[in-house]
């Protein structure tokens, strides 16, 4: 049971090293809207890194989902997917390995490239260690419910944009605990609180997302 | 064992069809005939479980398919239109990784052996994004040679291969049967494969 998960795992990792320009697409995307709005606003410090938590985390969670549709539209249109389904181990399992993948393509090197990010928005050192923490606590969690969404459009037309409003709603607790983090940690406070609810998001979206994106690919391959 | 009985597909409000029934022992082949649009790949799909009959079951050792999943899974072989094989994997990764996330922990050596069985080792160490849609064909059918379920459930098998794949595919399928396995597969080609007992259905609007 286990070599299929690693198998799902190393075989996405692989085509996703083949593929680097779809990685690259993602970093980015995530510098270039995160530089953006120091370039629009103006360079006041100030300013800069009181809206610093906001926008790292909306830029994060906006990247993320840039590369949701790929999650599962390859294997859907190559009839990868219908192995899987086929396969004797639980479904949920190996989507949680798809997940992983994607995490480890699209979410850790975003979560790497953001202190850099955050020295362009004057953020002090504390913070900027808060906003990493943040960000490996929180994209899980982001990659966990997009792949909800990236099931549920399989086939359509338009699912990119689709995507986006079926998942962003549900982004939102994850928006708010993350940037919550960052931005009690600049006043001085403990992000402790918003640390452990962001964990707390991401623990919830393990057990549950898997099992409803299992049951919407078999609803979408059907 | 496989047991069908009373099995209905509706597509969109199109009855493709329904009341089909059959028992397929080990040993036992099934050809499944119709025209183009008739539901063959639609009934072929509903015995994988991949789509939910409108009524009927589909019994695996007299266990419904539900009850028995992880069994009757592990048991099924089934490849259809697509291929499921990865652009940018070679042939020999692809056939490895299918096989190793079905469970199936094969060797390399073991992949390599069966592309060989199926006269395809020249390709092994391309992209699939360079094979033609035989070659392609024949790496995805290499599969049956590593598979060790009893029930083969294949779509158009023999479509796009060359002659000498045809015959090699056939012996396979007659190997596979005389060893106790089962095979129900679809096909509009003329293709002798030696089995005990050999049914048909034919589904008909």
């Amino acid at each position: 049971m286990s070599g299929a998960w690693v198998t799902v795992l190393k075989r996405d990792l692989l085509l996703a090293f083949r593929r680097r320009s779809d990685v690259a697409t993602t970093l980015f995307f995530f510098l270039m809207v995160s530089s953006l709005f120091p370039l629009g606003i103006g360079p006041e410090p100030a300013v800069l890194s009181s809206i610093a938590p906001g926008v790292l985390w909306v830029a994060a969670l906006l990247a993320g989902m840039l590369s949701l549709t790929r999650l599962f539209a390859a294997d859907f249109a190559d009839g990868s997917l219908e192995q899987m389904l086929l396969a004797p181990q639980p479904l949920t399992l190996l989507v949680t390995a798809k997940v992983l993948a994607h995490w480890l393509v699209c979410g850790l090197p975003v979560v790497l490239l953001a202190p850099l990010i955050g020295l362009q928005y004057a953020l002090p050192s504390d913070a900027l260690s808060v906003l990493i923490i943040s960000l490996l606590l929180g994209t899980p969690a982001l990659s966990l419910i997009g792949a909800i969404g990236a099931a549920l459009t399989l086939g359509v037309r338009g699912s990119g944009l689709l995507v986006a409003l079926l998942v962003l709603p549900l982004y939102i607790p994850v928006l708010i605990f993350g940037a919550g983090a960052v931005a009690a940690s600049q006043h001085g406070m403990s992000a402790q609180a918003h640390l452990s609810l962001l964990a707390a998001c991401s623990l919830l979206a393990l057990v549950l997302a898997p099992l409803a994106t299992a049951a919407a690919l078999r609803i979408s391959v059907e | 064992m496989l047991t069908v009985q009373n099995l209905a597909c509706l597509r969109g409000d199109r009855l493709l069809f329904k009341n089909v029934e059959f028992e397929l022992n080990a040993g036992g082949l099934l050809y499944v005939l119709g025209e183009n649009g008739s539901g063959k790949s639609s009934l072929l799909r509903m015995l994988c479980g991949l789509i939910l009959p409108e009524t009927g079951t589909v019994f695996w050792d007299k266990k419904t398919i539900k009850e028995e999943t992880e069994g009757y899974l592990s048991n099924l072989t089934y490849i259809g239109h697509l291929n499921g094989l990865k652009d940018d994997l070679t042939a020999l990764e692809n056939l490895t990784m299918s096989a190793r996330a079905a469970g199936n922990d094969v060797s390399e050596d073991k992949a390599f052996a069966a592309l060989a069985a199926i006269g395809i080792e020249r390709c092994a160490n391309l992209p699939a994004r360079v094979l033609s849609q035989g070659q392609k064909r024949r790496v995805t059918l290499a599969k049956l040679w590593l598979a060790k379920g009893k029930l083969w459930i294949l779509d158009e098998p023999f479509a796009a291969l060359d002659i000498a794949s045809v015959s090699r595919l056939a012996a396979k399928l007659g190997e596979h049967l005389a060893s106790g396995g089962m095979a129900i597969l679809t096909t509009h080609q003329d293709v002798t494969i030696h089995a005990q007992s050999i049914q048909t259905l034919r589904l008909s609007e």
